[in-house]
């Protein structure tokens, strides 16, 4: 194997690498942008977007690179602030999401009545559209980031649970399990020493693959105005904005910031589908 | 000691064929008993009733005349398949850990190296896994030892290794012994005596 | 009789990962030699999970992608390459896999023992054709409608032997056909293959059940730690074993129940902890000077039968 490496050509490092270094690499870029534009995001200071009447309407430059607002904010800086926040609340979110996903599924193989309850569960947050469902909660809430973060995390939790129900009632008919309770183990302690191991790899990745469902639906909700209060310097509170100025031509307002999102969004699907091809034992020799 | 199953007629589903009818069966810790039968004729589902793996049947199995004890079972099943009685995220350690604290010289008995203790299933073959299953088995609490096709995926030099770590704990300890096999040479030579399911079985 | 196929020094290897990013090569099959030749058969016997399984991928170019295989294989003095493979597997050479699972189960029987058919005329010619076997494996017309879950152990073994024989094959491997069968199954099975090998096809039995490999092969291949030390005919399994070469399969032979069940210590070592020697070193009770450093080779003593031991090397 080390010979075949040495025999490729020095420049093509991307050929040389085995799938797996491949792999890695996609994860590790993804999560460095990712975690780069929550710190930056933590470090700016409100001061750096306060109005600036002198610097209004500016198309991009060098020294406004996504140009500047009506109010002369410059809109890099607002969109790295909005990005960073957009992640934090998909992060909360999502972890909150999972966790609901996991004690249900856990909740659901312990026995038939709490098994078909949580099905049923599972099915009315399924039968109502979940931007409905956030608006909602997020309205009966009070709104704000608590609203949002809840309402997103009350709606996303579904499909993870499922597939981890499933997974759950399958490994509990399998031989190891049925010998653990002859061997007198209680319940509790083969959902956790035998059970939750199995599952662990299928939470992480769910977990991922909701942040960035929670991040556009999070966008989604603040644009339509039940999310995020107007002061906040949200993705979505951006973009809505700049739908009254885009008749006027100040089409940067609007681009640069979805484009940025777009690009946050598929860097956690790209960093999640890596993380399942990992740690799923089909392909992981490859 | 004796371990008694009365009247077991079993199937799986309200829908499907009996497998089992009124099949009475009786094996105590003086003899090794050998259990002979066609596949599909409902040797494995008799092996899980005795040893509470399969809980919906009709009948009844005792040991010693009472009910079989909550908790841990005194009445423990070797499977044909070790790679499938075990968790695949568990270390050998952990499998053995789960029962007993395995002493090392019945370790060395089994023919199982120190160094296994520490690999995943995925990395031992299926008769080093198959020494593993059995020694969880064999906790000191255990009083009947049911080996359902134990060694019909294993060589021969390996059933035999197995068979005789396997025999000799049952006599120190005064164990009882079912042994299920197609083979009939494999019976005549371990068991004392040999029932055909067939002939218990009334479907 | 004409050789069928000759496969000479074949290894396997496969490429994982240890600890993070390194990979490693991890010998399953090593320099494998075996030859089968019309009307034959020969039974491969090793333990399962051993990777014997593998050479029949092998032959049948199905081996997984990050699978390495080296060395050489002749199919009627055709050398046996990946086009060759594509062209011959399903045709030429069939294979019968474990077990019913790996029927469609919600294909009807007849249409997936048949197959993708061009045009009509061609699907009623394979339609005639596959009638006439089911008959002759005794499987009746309702079978021909029938869902795989509708069949029992026994129809669905004959429905795979039917799918198997429907192209003509002159090589047909078997994977394990016996395991978990009662005698009287074994027994239908083992005919099936006696049959096929009265039409002059040439089989390949892969199994670890050494009852089955002596009642039906006419050469068994033993396989031990991913090598092949000893190719016996099966008339030298008789008596106390002494026509067998190899120790390993002399103890081998003497551990059945009836044959004395005898037994021997020790444990083939696993693949990846192979010593740089004789795989069989540790248990071996008459080792010579080199035994420990040296690998001995695959030698053969006449025609058919060939031996990895030092001992009978001159």
């Amino acid at each position: 194997m080390d010979k075949s490496v040495n025999k490729t050509n020095k420049f093509d490092i991307l050929g040389s690498m085995n799938l797996r270094t491949k792999t890695l690499l996609a994860i590790g870029l993804s999560v460095f942008i990712l975690v780069l534009v929550v710190i930056i995001s933590f470090f700016i200071d409100p001061s750096s977007i306060t109005t600036d009447w002198s610097v209004m309407n500016k198309p991009p430059s060098l020294e406004h690179l996504f140009g500047t607002d009506w109010m002369g904010r410059d809109m890099f800086t607002r969109t790295l602030k909005g990005l960073g926040l957009s992640v934090q609340i998909g992060f909360f979110a999502s972890v909150l999401s999972s966790i609901i996903a996991v004690a249900l599924a856990f909740l659901s193989s312990f026995n038939k009545y709490l098994d078909s309850f949580v099905s049923w569960l599972i099915d009315v947050f399924l039968s109502i559209p979940h931007l409905l469902l956030i608006v909602l909660i997020s309205i009966a809430l009070g709104g704000g980031a608590f609203g949002v973060l809840v309402g997103v995390a009350f709606t996303h939790w579904t499909s993870l649970a499922r597939v981890l129900r499933a997974e759950i009632k399958r490994i509990k008919t399998s031989e190891f399990v049925t010998i653990s309770e002859e061997l007198g183990k209680s319940k509790f302690w083969i959902a956790r020493k035998q059970i939750l191991p199995l599952v662990f790899s299928q939470v992480i990745v769910g977990t991922i693959l909701i942040f960035p469902h929670a991040i556009m639906h999070e966008a989604s909700v603040t644009f339509l105005g039940f999310g995020l209060s107007p002061h906040e310097p949200a993705i979505g509170i951006i973009l809505s904005e700049s739908m009254k100025y885009l008749a006027t031509g100040n089409w940067w307002l609007a681009l640069f910031p979805g484009l940025s999102l777009l690009i946050l969004v598929l860097l956690f699907d790209i960093a999640g589908e890596n993380i399942k091809k990992m740690l799923d034992p089909a392909s992981a020799n490859d | 000691m004796e371990l008694t199953a009365k009247n077991i007629s079993f199937r799986y589903s309200s829908s499907s064929r009996r497998i089992l009818k009124d099949v009475n069966i009786s094996i105590d810790n003086k003899k090794i008993l050998g259990l002979f039968g066609d596949s599909g004729s409902g040797k494995s589902s008799l092996c899980k009733i005795l040893a509470g793996h399969i809980n919906k049947y009709e009948g009844e199995v005792r040991l010693d005349g009472n009910e079989i004890p909550k908790g841990f079972n005194p009445v423990q099943l070797i499977y044909q398949h070790p790679e499938k009685v075990m968790n695949p995220k568990w270390k050998m350690h952990e499998v053995l850990g789960e029962s007993w604290d395995v002493p090392d010289d019945l370790l060395e008995d089994f023919g199982i190296q120190k160094s296994w203790l520490n690999r995943w299933p995925a990395e031992l073959s299926g008769g080093e896994l198959q020494r593993f299953s059995v020694l969880r088995a064999l906790n000191p609490k255990t009083k009947f030892l049911i080996a359902d096709e134990m060694t019909t995926m294993l060589d021969a030099i390996t059933q035999v290794q197995i068979f005789e770590s396997v025999l000799k704990i049952v006599k120190e300890r005064n164990m009882g012994l079912l042994v299920v096999s197609h083979d009939r040479n494999l019976m005549d030579i371990i068991c004392d005596d040999v029932i055909y399911l067939d002939d218990i079985n009334h479907v | 009789m004409n050789d069928l196929i000759n496969v000479s020094n074949i290894s396997i290897s496969f490429t994982q990962y240890v600890k993070g990013l390194n990979q490693r090569e991890l010998k399953v099959i090593t320099d494998l030699t075996l030859d089968i030749k019309e009307g034959e058969i020969v039974a491969v016997l090793g333990s399962s999970g051993s990777g014997k399984s593998l050479l029949a991928h092998a032959i049948l170019g199905i081996l997984p992608h990050n699978a390495n295989l080296s060395g050489t294989m002749m199919y009627k003095g055709e050398v046996l390459n990946s086009e060759l493979k594509e062209k011959l597997r399903g045709d030429e050479i069939a294979l019968i896999p474990q077990s019913v699972n790996f029927l469609d189960p919600l294909m009807k029987v007849s249409d997936q023992v048949i197959g993708e058919c061009k045009d009509e005329a061609e699907e009623k010619e394979k339609r005639a054709k596959q009638r006439a076997i089911f008959e002759k494996y005794g499987l009746s017309e309702e079978v021909d409608d029938m869902y795989p879950f509708q069949l029992s152990g026994g129809m669905a073994r004959r429905v795979l032997v039917s799918t198997a024989l429907l192209s003509n094959p002159k090589l047909v491997i078997a994977d394990e056909p016996t395991p978990g069968l009662d005698e009287k199954s074994v027994e239908e099975t083992l005919n099936h293959l006696r049959q096929m090998a009265e039409d002059n096809v040439g089989v390949l039995l892969i199994t670890h059940d050494i009852d089955a490999a002596l009642k039906v092969a006419n050469r068994i291949a033993i396989f031990y730690s991913g090598y092949v030390i000893e190719v016996a005919n099966v008339d030298d399994f008789s008596g106390e074993g002494e026509n067998l070469l190899h120790p390993y399969t002399k103890s081998l032979y003497n551990a059945l129940p009836e044959n004395g069940f005898n037994l021997t210590l020790g444990h083939q070592p696993l693949h990846g902890e192979i010593p740089s020697g004789c795989p069989y070193y540790d248990r071996c009770d008459h080792r010579l000077e080199n035994c420990d450093k040296i690998r001995p080779n695959l030698i053969s003593i006449d025609e058919n039968k060939k031996v990895r031991c030092f001992k009978y090397e001159r």
